[in-house]
């Protein structure tokens, strides 16, 4: 069995000592800034990216890893005790999961989403073990325009799935990509955008845009309102859930694995719009609709099985194609550059290791956070009483003294500063920066690959529609588009969104 | 007829995205264009930046006929002290070392908030998170930075 020797390898590989503390410290981490509302993912990981420097590439991927999927644990632990979503993905959680605890559920709560996400977690290594090779190997075969093709669809969906308006998704995708041009022409030498300045010559790094627009963006458009919150803070009883509880959860856990898994992998899909999927879906075929809104068991599992698989999911397309489905994804393929591997289909064969290593490290992880979190609740309790005042300047100088270490380099520093008043402009106009930041990855690659498409075929377009596989990419795109765009289904589509 | 906004923020985006959009296209004729079979350095960018500038208008016609929230207030307090707390940092960082560079990029960035006193645990919160800093960054992570510069050593 292949598959058994895979995972053997990635077992031998995630199981040594530094890589099991390095998956335990990223998972802590994750979902200490999970229950931190106001410091995600995208923003710590961006942060510690300069710190895996001296790391081996495994070990380093592993603990960003767990810090991701750590975030989805974290967030829901204080959506369900004080009614506060520590990140975007778990703010269903809330609906359902305060009530519980209001009623003196809480420890019941707790422990539904623990179990979710741990059997999504699961589900979800399998099926990254399983899907991997064989997409892979596809991708092996990938030529240039079928990979410009790819990058098209990959936007499509990201637009698609945006939350807020589908104008202002393209605006800033396009914004995204032009962004990602600044610096040396790889095939002319010729300097573009970098404004004779000659620390632009290699471009603006991804960890400064994402420091700027999601951390220092964050934190300003944090001070807007600081009114203190109110925490009326719910005593944790009863762990156990009964034969009742497990016996509803199960279909939803199920539901919501497969629904996260799926709307996982699209790009600018992941865990929120999943877990916001999960819920309705819930709603929708429970036998216990009424329910929902003030306690309903199926309106925790559902959702949090669906987040934390769609957070796995989204590692399908970053590993095999190089391709980021979100930001965070963004993030770590660039962290495989920065480690010297060129991220896609080639990993798999080339760094069997790391890929295998990360995949188990995963399930590792998630095995963690079951048998850990529950226990350390009370800390978590703790940090979320933490004052905003006291906590941004501390992500304020790891901000800057993140950024800096990058090439040691002061101009990054003030270029992160620019791009956080530009991320806080952003959230002012409506305009989300994600999809941004997807351009801005995807930018030099698609330009790259429309280059090489485009020479092989002395300039006619046409490849694009000859080759089967590009082909039927850019159908799937147009059929995509065109879908969102017609009225009865937009108007649809914004009011799943209103929910 | 007389056009009202009526959405500010897609008015707004759109002059955002209109402003790259030009920006990028005024930039990118210097490039060198060349031709779709042999790409030069300025067509990718060129197609983008008219792409963003048709987006930008689109936005700003949209605005004049969908109603929109309005943008609500603006933080300027919190985003001049943030910016000028990081861009103080860069400054002194090299020059003064890396402590009074924290101690600045605290203080200025702190007074953002409405609800920051320097009282006893803000204060030992800072030294903590300096302490920390020079700790991990210039002892573990060998960053080439001197804790005091020359303008406090000499």
């Amino acid at each position: 069995m292949e598959l058994l020797e895979h995972l053997a390898l990635g077992f031998s590989t995630a199981a040594s000592w530094a890589n099991i503390s390095y998956c335990l410290l990223g998972v802590l981490l994750g979902t200490a800034i999970g229950v931190l509302p106001g410091l995600g993912p995208v923003a710590t990981i961006a942060m510690l990216l300069p710190v895996t420097f001296g790391l081996p590439p495994v070990t380093a991927l592993i603990m960003l890893a767990g810090i991701f999927y750590g975030a989805q644990y974290g967030g829901s632990t204080t959506a369900i005790l004080v009614n506060l979503p520590g990140e975007s993905s778990s703010v269903v959680t809330a609906l359902d999961g305060y009530q519980m605890a209001r009623k003196g559920r809480a420890g019941v709560a707790l422990a539904t989403a623990a179990i979710a996400s741990f059997f999504a977690g699961t589900v979800c290594t399998f099926l990254i073990a399983l899907a991997a090779p064989p997409l892979s190997e596809i991708a092996l075969s990938f030529g240039p325009a079928d990979y410009f093709s790819l990058m098209v669809l990959g936007l499509v969906a990201s637009i698609v799935l945006a939350s807020g308006s589908l104008l202002h998704a393209i605006g800033m995708i396009v914004l995204g990509l032009l962004l990602g041009l600044i610096g040396t022409d790889v095939n002319s030498g010729t300097a573009r955008f970098s404004f004779d300045r000659p620390e632009l010559l290699d471009g603006v790094s991804f960890v400064v845009v994402a420091m700027g627009v999601f951390g220092l963006g964050e934190i300003i458009a944090n001070l807007e309102d600081e009114s203190p919150r109110s925490l009326a803070l719910t005593k944790v009883t009863g762990l156990m859930p009964s034969r009742e509880d497990f016996k509803r959860m199960i279909a939803p856990i199920l539901r919501g694995t497969t629904l996260g898994s799926f709307l996982g992998i699209l790009p600018g899909g992941g865990a929120m719009l999943s877990s916001f999927a999960a819920y309705s879906l819930e709603k929708k075929v429970s036998r216990h609709s009424a329910e929902f809104g003030q306690g309903a068991i199926e309106g925790v599992a559902g959702p949090e099985s669906a987040n934390n698989a769609g957070a796995q999911a989204s590692f399908i397309p970053m590993l095999t194609l190089g391709i980021p489905s979100n930001p965070v994804m963004a993030l770590m393929i660039g962290a495989l550059i920065m480690h010297g591997i060129q991220p896609g289909p080639g990993v798999m064969v080339e760094q069997p290791a790391l890929f295998w290593g990360l995949v188990v490290s995963m399930w590792i992880g998630n095995l963690f956070l079951l048998v850990l979190n529950l226990p350390l609740i009370g800390i978590w309790v703790k940090m979320i009483s933490v004052p905003y005042h006291l906590l941004f300047p501390a992500i304020l100088v790891f901000c800057a003294i993140g950024v800096f270490s990058l090439s040691n380099a002061q101009f990054d520093i003030y270029l992160m500063a620019l791009f956080g008043i530009l991320g806080y402009v952003f959230r002012k106009l409506g305009c989300e920066p994600a999809p941004m930041m997807l351009g801005f990855i995807l930018g030099p690659m698609m330009e790259e690959y429309l280059r090489r498409a485009l020479l092989m075929k002395k300039g006619s377009a046409m490849v694009f529609f000859t080759r089967p596989i590009s082909a039927t990419l850019l159908a799937i795109s147009a059929i995509a588009l065109v879908i969102v765009l017609l009225p009865a289904l937009r108007t649809k589509r914004e009011e799943a969104f209103q929910k | 007829m007389l056009l009202r906004i009526r959405s500010p923020k897609d008015f707004g985006a759109g002059l955002l995205y209109g402003g790259f959009g030009l920006t990028a296209i005024l930039m990118a004729w210097d490039f060198g264009m060349g031709s779709a079979s042999r790409m030069g350095p300025g067509y990718f960018p060129t197609a983008l930046g008219a792409l963003l500038l048709l987006i930008g208008i689109a936005s700003l016609v949209r605005s004049f006929f969908r109603d929109g929230k309005p943008i609500g207030a603006v933080a300027w307090k919190g985003a001049a002290l943030v910016t000028a707390g990081t861009v103080l940092f860069g400054l002194l960082l090299r020059p003064a070392g890396l402590v009074p560079a924290l101690v600045a990029l605290i203080l200025v960035g702190a007074s953002a908030s409405a609800r920051f006193r320097l009282e006893w645990r803000a204060s030992l919160l800072m030294l903590a998170l300096i302490a920390f800093c020079a700790l991990v960054f210039v002892k573990g992570l060998g960053l080439p930075l001197s804790l005091l510069g020359p303008w406090v050593t000499r």
